[in-house]
């Protein structure tokens, strides 16, 4: 009854709030109308808002032209992840755990190294990999993606390691297990959901670049897909509704992990911040 | 399930700062664990320090490097280029397109924080109190800020577009000529801004929207019993007992703003002209966004980038420091 009543007060709110939502969400909801319209209404005016008679010429498009970026984008993900998690894991026990000298001086670095931007990166990593012949590789480009999230990666297993009851350590090492084991087999498999929140969160600024990858990456044989998006925009200014395809087609994975894996990112976060 | 946004939202952020994780605070040190020795601690954070070394300090050490000789696309590659100390900055600073660069850079920032912040703030007022589908709504904010950036910058760039962009064509409806958004230099910083805007206002409504969170209910309860109606109850209690989480939200979007280059790249390349180019889009344009690249003025941008950046950040750690001790 109450329950009812304060939902019959409050349904103007659930309608504003629908109607904020639907603003915002606009600009996704016209790039899903754009992907589907056919080329010459592309120019209609008015502007089709509905896609009423959809096309899928430009999903065609992009499975034709944009599968082999795809798969790169997928690459480059998966490799940032494992490079991020293989840097990080171990600083964040050593740091949260191990008292190592000068951590505070570390913490200070990494909270440093998440300011610079990303364009003055680019140029040093530029710098480096022409003369290591590292340009247009994808292993280069890994490596460059990986530094936006190792700082942020070792910051937030410092921070959930940091909150394992010392008991536990303490347990394993009555029972005979070195830093290495106490590591590999009560460390690690407590922060599995802080190794799910930085995969996850790598991978996704990894699939995301733009920078590195226009940068480090532009003549390269393999390509991610933020680059087949860029360079379709710079070849056909006409056919915006293979654009907005391809550009649906890269949220995809996006959306979908976050929201199949968002169940860990909170849990691994709330564990997180809960300890703190 | 509301605290799925607000976990994503005090500790993440899609361009890469961690800076609102809390970071273990120095007081609660665990007495020294007996056992591993301080090797295994360097051990362990070995990996961390090399690629530290070799994958930051390197290339920001090229950076400086760059800025300090005549590089051309050939002395970049045999090596040889001319020590020219800090003649690069003096050609940036005396550059017509340096105050322009500054300018645009100061507006640009300053008025994408101040809305995003407003914006983000107003809303996250608004779903602090519970009504039907809150939270599904406050989950679908998140939405632009999943997307690749270069997704959401080709998207408004076709929505501002002179003559088949929907803004246009509603304006139209309503009577407003044709505006060429991104083509006019009048309207480019602001066209791309708003795009910016756009952006930045989830981040801003998470971590706000946790900020509220923790203000106990019970303040507010005592306000109105006092006869204070909301909008009072927002400028006594809600925006002062904010102002620690709304100094760092500020300071954080600032950090990020001034890096911004993939947005405005794509909306408009910085111009036309350089009428949409801040600091971060000329450091870009001048090493990779022409077919002529020019590496050392382009590198001195990136080290002035850099320490206005760096300024802010100091005053960002110092702001969390404080609020650590209190």
């Amino acid at each position: 009854m109450t329950a009812r009543r304060t939902a019959r007060r409050t349904w103007w709110k659930t309608a504003l709030g629908v109607l904020f939502t639907a603003l915002m969400l606009f600009p996704v909801y016209w790039m899903f109308n754009v992907s589907l319209t056919r080329t010459r209404d592309l120019r209609a005016d008015p502007p089709h808002w509905f896609p009423w008679d959809p096309t899928f010429e430009g999903y065609e498009a992009v499975l034709g032209q944009q599968l082999p970026a795809l798969g790169t984008s997928l690459l480059i993900g998966a490799g940032c992840v494992v490079l991020t998690v293989l840097v990080a894991a171990p600083a964040g026990y050593a740091l949260a755990l191990l008292n190592l000298r000068g951590r505070r001086t570390l913490n200070f670095v990494l909270l440093v190294a998440q300011m610079i931007p990303a364009v003055v990166m680019a140029m040093g990593f530029y710098a480096v990999y022409v003369r290591l012949g590292l340009l247009n590789t994808v292993g280069g480009l890994i490596v460059a993606d990986s530094t936006v999230a190792v700082p942020f990666a070792v910051l937030l297993y410092t921070a959930f390691m940091s909150g394992i009851p010392r008991e536990m350590l303490q347990a394993a090492r009555m029972d005979g297990a070195g830093a290495w084991r106490t590591f590999v087999s009560v460390v690690l498999p407590l922060s599995r959901n802080s190794t799910l929140t930085v995969s996850l969160f790598a991978f996704l600024w990894a699939w995301s670049d733009f920078i590195f990858a226009s940068t480090l990456n532009r003549n390269g044989s393999l390509i991610p897909i933020t680059l087949g998006i860029y360079n379709y925009i710079g070849n056909n200014t006409t056919q915006w509704n293979a654009i907005m395809a391809t550009a649906v087609v890269a949220s995809v994975p996006a959306a979908v992990l976050l929201v199949v894996a968002q169940r860990y990112v909170a849990a691994g976060v709330t564990a997180g911040a809960v300890k703190d | 399930m509301t605290t799925i946004p607000t976990a994503v939202g005090t500790s993440l952020d899609r361009r890469g700062v961690a800076g609102t994780v809390p970071a273990t605070p120095a007081g609660r040190r665990p007495r020294r664990a007996p056992g591993p020795s301080r090797w295994a601690a360097v051990g362990f954070a070995a990996p961390l320090l090399v690629y530290l070394a070799l994958f930051y300090a390197y290339p920001l050490w090229r950076n400086i490097d760059l800025s300090v000789h005549d590089y051309t696309i050939r002395a970049f590659v045999q090596g040889n280029a001319e020590f020219v100390g800090l003649e690069k900055y003096v050609e940036v600073f005396g550059s017509a397109t340096f105050p322009t660069a500054l300018w645009n850079t100061a507006v640009f920032t300053i008025v994408s924080i101040v809305l995003q912040y407003s914006i983000g703030l107003a809303l996250a007022v608004f779903f602090r109190s519970s009504f039907r589908l809150s939270a599904v709504l406050r989950g679908m904010f998140l939405v632009p800020w999943l997307l690749p950036l270069i997704v959401s910058a080709s998207t408004w760039a076709w929505m501002l577009n002179s003559d088949n962009g929907i803004v246009n064509s509603v304006l139209a409806a309503s009577g407003v000529g044709q505006i060429n958004w991104l083509t006019s230099p009048d309207t480019a910083l602001l066209a791309v801004t708003i795009a910016n805007i756009w952006l930045g206002i989830p981040f801003n409504l998470v971590i706000l929207y946790s900020g509220l969170q923790n203000i106990p209910g019970d303040v507010y309860e005592a306000a109105s019993l006092d006869g204070a109606g909301a909008w009072k109850q927002f400028w006594s209690i809600t925006f002062p007992l904010l102002r620690p989480v709304s100094a760092i939200t500020l300071l954080l979007g600032l950090i990020y703003t001034l890096k911004v280059v993939d947005v405005i790249w794509v909306m408009t390349t910085g111009g036309p002209g350089t009428s949409s180019t801040t600091l971060a889009v000329w450091s870009y344009r001048e090493a990779f966004g022409t077919g002529q690249p020019d590496f050392s003025p382009a590198a001195a941008v990136g080290n002035v980038l850099i320490l206005i950046a760096l300024v802010f950040g100091f005053l960002y750690l110092q702001l969390q420091r404080r609020q650590e001790e209190s």
